[in-house]
């Protein structure tokens, strides 16, 4: 007798019949990762008038009244906590992997799909929180997005009462809503891959956000343990961060504690937080560049290991953002040197993109226009990452706009352009709808040109010396009249990408109604998220059987095929349907 | 950070070695044609469930190592005050002990289709886990009286701070215990419960080897 394991039974899905159920308390992956890239997309706008704020104080000093140093100091520590966590990280992990796992690895829908849910509603939860602290007495905190005690919780720092509690419980929040996602998407793409889909046939972009998730599910608990005891040093008055402290003349009753336990575990997290922003953007762009250029992704397998490396090399880096803490010189030396390894893989994959890009059929279609400027800000933003890797170099350039334009390019710029040439990509498969392509075309030119008119002058004023995180320069003897010239250009070109930005919502809502209908597969890609049984796919994605799959996610211009593409699923001429089976 | 780093370079290799053992051979870009098991869903025989914990307690191990980790560090500095651990310590340890292994009893019973022994063991063990509980809480009360306050001393803090976390696992524990003896009690058949007596069975056997950890880390300093 056929023995049939628990694993071959197919889950039964939940069928809502009501309004709300599907489409508000729906347990249907693609539904939650829409809700997951609005609720990401809103919030993220919320930071995006946050650095308008903060650019409009550095343009025109001492203009604006309602800029004030506290709320420029909580316009700086929400902007950079909001992006990094509350919208990149969800819309890349949340929005993208929910969307796009279970369909690209062929499944109905993620293996645990209540939990997953749960996850989103948990999240919206955590960004009801962080954006309450607005509201609050005294506002939200304005420590830096690094929250380093003790001046996150001390009097004389904004929000330092209810900001910084609101900081730290949206936070916890947001890792437990994440964790239960994350479950979702590992348990989803090792477990429920349909037939023919191997490791090694699943597309880069599946590759990304798993090892992404992965990273995540190891890197998040140490930003759970810091602020679980930064919340006790703030309300109980234990002492695991805070030291002996006099504070208006007052000695707290705090005593012995480490801030520097604190940095240590922040950027425990805190760095492969960067690699969880990256890696999907790697996936993504791989996938972008092979479809639009029409010719398989260059090195596949090298790749997946470049991914996988990263992931691992990245949990033994942390050290590199505490050169200046005042830690043993050796630290510093093992810590460069695997700073600098890391850049092995990475440069690996940056090879491979171009190879992949040359002698290709290039398509200079919207997506493909973002994942080559991608290609353009990683670089850049990498390179000056090796400058700040190296401890001698990093000593005098830490804490200038070198490093903040370091990483805006890096994890700022270049995981948004991919954001967008994903969106670009797949907003006909969620909508049926293509998106504009002369708004985009617009949008993309004004963004690319744009954020290097913001950034390659703030490395320049970097290496002259102007400090970060202040509120305003003042005059000094080293910085010449040319420092704020260069401050209110920035100033103008933010606000110029900040508008684009809007052209892109814009652009959005118009699609959704009047936007051109697509064709089932636009892009002629390969992938077989784009060969659902309904076109958008429906709850449940595939037709009565699950899709079979007989090849890698990158025959494209395969010599002597009848198209310059082969979906994954077409059966090879040599078999018949059903023929091979086990 | 040496223990957490230990403790992930253990899970991080092991997800590193069996991803490049999965692909090393591999050449999808020349192989084409089905592969695979024919079946709906599940590219492995290992229930999606069981994968699902195994990923929560590398989450859980990585938590739980870098409060270790952060104790180490703390510990290093010169307020640092060991506390007496209370005696009681030992008795809940024994209480945790008897609970994984009534859940043990359970699962071999589950596998068995015994309804009434999955029933009894499974109600003792949640019975002796709840005395854990009970017992924990002594610890606090006796903490207190005696002046060992949580923010008197970062010993006391981190004491405090481990044995919630540890059980609010617990807890979790509980809650999906509570499930599944409701589900017996509602003459559910076994083989519905089978799978969640033995994922709570592979839970309680974590949550105590966490618990064997942080008591010796405890005792020992």
């Amino acid at each position: 007798m056929a023995h049939v394991a628990l694993a071959d039974k197919e889950q039964e899905l939940a069928h809502p019949k009501t309004w709300i159920g599907m489409y508000v308390w729906s347990q249907d992956h693609k539904i939650i990762g829409i809700q997951y890239i609005i609720t990401a997309t809103a919030v993220g706008v919320i930071a995006l008038i946050l650095s308008g704020l903060m650019r409009l104080q550095l343009g025109y000093p001492g203009v604006f009244d309602f800029i004030q140093p506290d709320e420029y100091y909580q316009a700086v520590t929400m902007h950079g906590m909001i992006m990094i966590v509350f919208m990149l990280t969800a819309f890349f992990l949340g929005g993208f992997g929910n969307v796009l796992v279970p369909l690209m690895c062929g499944a109905r829908d993620m293996a645990f799909p209540y939990m997953n849910m749960l996850s989103y509603w948990v999240y919206l939860l955590s960004v009801i929180v962080v954006c309450a602290s607005f509201f609050v007495p005294e506002g939200p905190t304005g420590a830096g997005w690094t929250l380093y005690p003790p001046q996150a919780i001390t009097e004389g720092t904004a929000g330092a009462d209810w900001g910084i509690i609101c900081m730290t419980v949206s936070l916890g929040l947001f890792v437990v809503a994440f964790t239960m996602g994350g479950l979702n998407y590992v348990t989803t793409a090792f477990q429920a891959r349909t037939r023919g889909m191997t490791l090694m046939r699943m597309p880069l972009s599946v590759w990304g956000i798993i090892m992404a998730t992965i990273l995540g599910l190891l890197a998040f608990p140490a930003l759970l343990v810091s602020v679980i005891m930064m919340t006790l040093d703030k309300t109980l008055e234990t002492s695991f961060f805070m030291p002996a402290i006099s504070s208006l003349g007052e000695n707290l009753s705090h005593e012995g504690g480490s801030p520097i336990l604190f940095q240590h575990l922040f950027w425990f997290f805190g760095h492969p937080e960067v690699y969880i922003v990256a890696l999907p953007a790697f996936g993504i762009v791989s996938d972008l560049i092979s479809t639009h250029a029409r010719k398989n992704i260059f090195g596949y397998r090298m790749m997946v290991w470049a991914i996988v490396a990263i992931g691992g090399l990245s949990f033994i880096v942390w050290a590199h953002h505490m050169y200046v803490s005042g830690m043993n010189p050796y630290f510093g030396f093992f810590f460069a040197t695997t700073t600098l390894i890391i850049a092995v893989p990475t440069a690996i994959k940056v090879y491979n993109w171009v190879l992949t890009l040359w002698r290709g059929n290039i398509h200079l279609t919207v997506p493909m226009l973002f994942a080559i400027g991608f290609i353009f800000t990683f670089i850049h933003g990498g390179i000056t990452g090796l400058f700040l890797g190296n401890v001698v170099v990093d000593v005098p350039l830490s804490d200038t706009y070198f490093v903040v334009g370091h990483f805006h390019m890096v994890m700022g710029v270049s995981p948004f352009l991919v954001v967008f040439g994903g969106i670009y990509h797949w907003f006909p498969l969620l909508t049926g709808r293509m998106l504009n392509d002369t708004m985009g075309k617009i949008h993309f030119w004004v963004t690319f040109l744009g954020t290097y008119a913001i950034y390659l002058p703030m490395h320049y004023i970097g290496i002259l010396g102007v400090p970060r995180r202040y509120y305003a320069n003042g005059t000094t003897e080293f910085l010449p009249d040319s420092v704020q010239s260069a401050n209110v250009s920035i100033t103008i070109a933010a606000l110029i990408v900040a508008a684009a930005q809007f052209l892109f919502l814009i652009n959005i809502f118009w699609s959704i109604f009047k936007g051109r209908k697509s064709s089932r597969n636009p892009w002629r890609a390969t992938t077989i998220e784009w060969q659902t049984a309904d076109y958008p796919p429906k709850h449940g994605n595939w037709g009565k059987e699950l899709p079979v799959v007989y090849r890698w996610a990158y025959s494209y211009s395969v010599p002597g095929a009848k198209e310059d593409f082969i979906p994954q699923t077409e059966i090879p001429s040599r078999y018949t349907k059903g023929e091979g089976d086990v | 950070m040496t223990a957490t780093l230990i403790v992930l370079a253990l899970i991080m290799g092991g997800v590193v070695f069996w991803l490049i053992y999965q692909t090393i051979n591999v050449h999808p870009w020349a192989e084409e044609g089905p592969i695979g098991q024919h079946h709906a869903g599940g590219a492995y025989s290992i229930p999606a469930a069981k994968i699902g914990l195994v990923v929560f307690l590398c989450v859980a191990t990585s938590l739980f190592s870098l409060f270790v980790s952060a104790y180490f560090q703390r510990m290093d500095f010169s307020d640092w005050r060991p506390l007496a651990e209370p005696d009681i310590l030992w008795l809940n340890t024994a209480f945790l002990i008897l609970g994984s292994l009534f859940f043990q009893r359970a699962r071999n019973a589950a596998v068995g289709s015994q309804v009434d022994g999955v029933r009894n063991n499974l109600l003792i063990a949640g019975l002796l886990t709840f005395a854990f509980i009970a017992g924990q809480l002594w610890a606090w009360q006796g903490l207190q009286e005696h002046g060992y306050f949580l923010s008197a001393n970062p010993a006391n803090s981190f004491f405090y701070v481990l044995t919630a976390i540890h059980a609010l696992h617990i807890l979790g524990g509980l809650w999906v215990w509570s499930k599944t003896v409701f589900r017996i009690q509602n003459k559910t058949e076994i083989y519905q419960v089978r799978m969640s007596v033995e994922l709570c069975t592979i839970y309680w056997h974590f949550l105590l080897l966490v618990w064997l950890g942080l008591f010796a880390l405890l005792l020992s300093t």
